[in-house]
């Protein structure tokens, strides 16, 4: 009889524990919850989303708080290149003044990491950082890159103990290979009109 | 056909064509040059895309032997073609090589080096065509590894299957060969009508249609003459359509419309209105492969401009390296300027000869400068020669200008992916602009930056999947904690309930006796 009277109580106790402490954290995200202004899910939206850093700032979100609080420039984020500045600065109202800043604004190439085989030694800490799952491999077995799926956020080559692990322009093939932009101030070469 | 008024007033029966040009044909230099076939080459270079659509997968690997015929790469996905052996020999590469593209770059590519011997394997099985399906027919094309001739190279399997999807009634065979300088379709025609004609119905056959055809430029007299001496197969009776010699004739949508009258709606398929293209040499090698169980194997390709020692029309085999294609016309005369692959006008210019002639190319040509003009682009001055040029009714002065101030959207809107890339506007230019030039660039350039689109919505998902997974983990690893805890906890505490129950035993104190 005595035992179950301690089990009973310690259930109740602790019961009661749970519940008053649910009870005031419920209480206080509704007292002190914080509106976060809509621009900040908005800009969220138009981020990559892949939280990959590059920009200093822990995470997508991070970067659109500051963003939104005009504590970093549109022009932040490395894999969204020229076109995601362009649209943040429509949303947040930087307007007209965006053009000129973006004028030198090019996106650079992009870069997707390539593993050297020979030094990888299979020790997976790379692939446990990539935040796309762009890197296949196993313990002790050489890993490699999905080359489709890297979004060259340099995360793997700053874990890679060996250094095998580069950032390199996107190779180009067949399926992403076009004509570049006429030079209209050079010579072209066409068929003759008459001979 | 029911008597109408305006077939009275336009006693051809065609249609009119909006723009187009009339560039020198120079097809002159190889008209009366008669097919030759060329013999084996030191070297065959399959590369596995030689198709729109995805890259066939090798089925052998170095140091296979392999026997003429035999598929050394099999399709892959529903638009893809198989790769067939056109002579027997070793496979002494399977790896990557310069692809005949204007980019020059490597794709993977199968090397075989012939024996000599050009002994066949066994055949595709025979089928009668008299009683056999239109299912049977096209896939008899797919084994074939057949793909459009005319230069785009579209799988002629996926096009022959089109018959289950729409209700079509007329087949059109190509066989305008607008492009300057190239006279294989035509020699075909004219030596081989029979088994061209024989293709056609086949494939009308596999369609379900009830009319053939055959659209040919009227600078082609004895092509005319040589089809028409053959107009009945299968039960089939086709019609000729003697077309104007104008560029672009051959582009499939214009021969539609200049044909028929109606107009293919943009960017979907003439299908649609019931009528499918394809072209001659298409035709020719669905005889082959349906009469004769052969498979694309080799093709007509026509050797020319003033470049060349003498140009001429060879049968090449698939695969077979520029360079010796152009050795057995008797080489260079050291005065070309540019080396082109495919026509003049929608050809591209190659940086090495070593590249192989492959399934969709029609031409190789060396043009020297005579026959070439370049020159120096000059300001726009509005005068609109592109504008009455170009075939389907763009404006290419203006999607120029925006595409220069690199506001492609705005080429879009004034109808950039209208363009067939047929290059009229940029031979009338009087400013010498490279006007379609710009809008490969620009068409490619969207097609990049839509794919990046696609592949920014990919890791995306990939991000927050793993994000997802981690969490999932997470929660798992903590779950586990947790029942591990509690499971302590219990076993603690039955310990200490068992040492107080042992502790209590030797006491003698009867349980009563607490009770």
């Amino acid at each position: 009889m005595f035992e179950g009277v301690t089990m009973l109580t310690a259930a109740l106790s602790m019961t009661a524990l749970g519940a008053g402490l649910g009870a005031m954290l419920g209480i206080a995200a509704r007292r002190f919850h914080v509106e976060t202004p809509p621009i900040v899910d908005e800009i969220e939206q138009l981020m990559p989303g892949t939280n990959c850093g590059q920009c200093s700032f822990p995470g997508c979100r991070a970067a659109a708080e500051a963003v939104a609080g005009g504590n970093a420039p549109v022009t932040l984020c490395p894999p969204g290149g020229r076109d995601l500045a362009l649209q943040l600065a429509e949303v947040t109202g930087a307007g007209d003044a965006i053009e000129s800043e973006l004028a030198g604004f090019e996106d650079a190439a992009p870069q997707v990491a390539f593993i050297f085989e020979d030094h990888c030694t299979g020790c997976t800490k790379c692939f446990k950082r990539c935040p796309t799952d762009a890197i296949v491999g196993a313990a002790k077995q050489v890993h490699t890159v999905v080359t489709d799926a890297c979004i060259g956020c340099d995360a793997c080559v700053q874990v890679c103990p060996t250094e095998a692990i580069i950032l390199r322009g996107k190779p180009r093939t067949l399926a992403n290979w076009y004509w570049g932009k006429p030079d209209l101030s050079h010579t072209a070469t066409m068929l003759g009109r008459a001979t | 056909m029911s008597f109408s008024l305006a077939h009275l007033m336009n006693p051809t029966g065609l249609f009119a064509l909006n723009g187009g040009i009339h560039p020198q044909g120079r097809k002159f230099l190889t008209a009366d040059a008669a097919i030759e076939a060329m013999p084996l080459p030191s070297l065959i270079r399959l590369p596995l895309r030689q198709h729109i659509g995805a890259q066939a997968e090798p089925l052998v690997k170095r140091g296979d032997e392999v026997l003429k015929g035999q598929m050394i790469a099999r399709a892959r996905g529903s638009v893809s073609a198989h790769v067939h052996a056109p002579t027997s020999g070793r496979v002494i590469a399977v790896g990557y090589f310069a692809a005949p593209h204007p980019s020059g770059l490597p794709v993977p590519t199968v090397t075989i080096r012939p024996d000599g011997k050009d002994r066949w394997g066994p055949r595709l099985p025979r089928i009668h065509i008299e009683d056999a399906s239109a299912d049977e027919i096209a896939t008899r094309a797919a084994e074939a590894g057949i793909v459009g001739m005319g230069g785009a190279g579209f799988p002629a399997a996926v096009k022959l299957h089109l018959g289950r999807k729409y209700d079509l009634d007329t087949l059109i065979i190509n066989g305008a060969e607008c492009e300057p300088y190239l006279t294989c379709d035509d020699r075909l025609m004219r030596e081989h009508a029979e088994e061209v004609v024989d293709g056609a119905a086949i494939m009308a056959k596999a369609l379900g249609v009830q009319r053939i055809i055959f659209g040919i430029e009227s600078n082609k007299p004895e092509a005319i003459a040589a089809i028409s001496r053959f107009r009945h197969a299968l039960g089939y009776t086709i019609s000729i359509k003697v077309l104007p010699t104008q560029y672009p004739m051959g582009s499939g949508n214009h021969l539609v419309k200049i044909i028929t009258g109606r107009e293919t709606p943009a960017r979907a398929l003439s299908a649609e209105l019931g009528i499918v293209v394809h072209n001659t040499a298409t035709a020719h090698a669905m005889h082959l492969a349906a009469r004769y169980g052969e498979p694309s194997l080799s093709r007509v390709v026509t050797v020319s401009g003033r470049g060349v020692k003498t140009p001429r029309n060879l049968r090449v085999l698939v695969g077979t390296p520029v360079t010796e294609i152009i050795d057995h016309c008797g080489g260079l005369t050291g005065t070309e300027e540019q080396l082109l692959l495919g026509g003049p006008m929608m050809g591209f210019p190659i940086r090495s000869l070593r590249i192989p002639a492959i399934k969709s190319t029609s031409g190789i040509l060396a043009l020297t400068k005579a026959e070439l003009r370049k020159s120096q682009a000059m300001p726009c001055i509005r005068c609109g020669s592109c504008v009455q040029a170009c075939p389907s009714g763009l404006t290419p002065f203006e999607m120029n200008a925006r595409i220069q101030a690199d506001n492609l959207e705005g080429a879009v809107e004034i109808g950039l992916m209208d363009c067939i890339a047929c290059g009229c506007c940029t031979f009338m230019c009087p400013s010498n602009i490279p006007l379609v030039q710009g809008f490969s660039y620009a068409k490619g350039r969207l097609a990049e930056k839509q794919s990046q689109e696609h592949q920014r919505e990919e890791t995306k998902r990939l991000a927050a999947a793993r994000t997802a997974r981690e969490e999932a983990i997470a929660a798992a690893k903590r779950e586990a904690m947790a029942k591990r805890k509690a499971q302590m906890a219990e076993k603690k505490r039955r310990e200490a309930e068992a040492k107080a129950a042992e502790g209590a035993a030797p006491g003698a104190a009867p349980e009563g006796a607490v009770k």
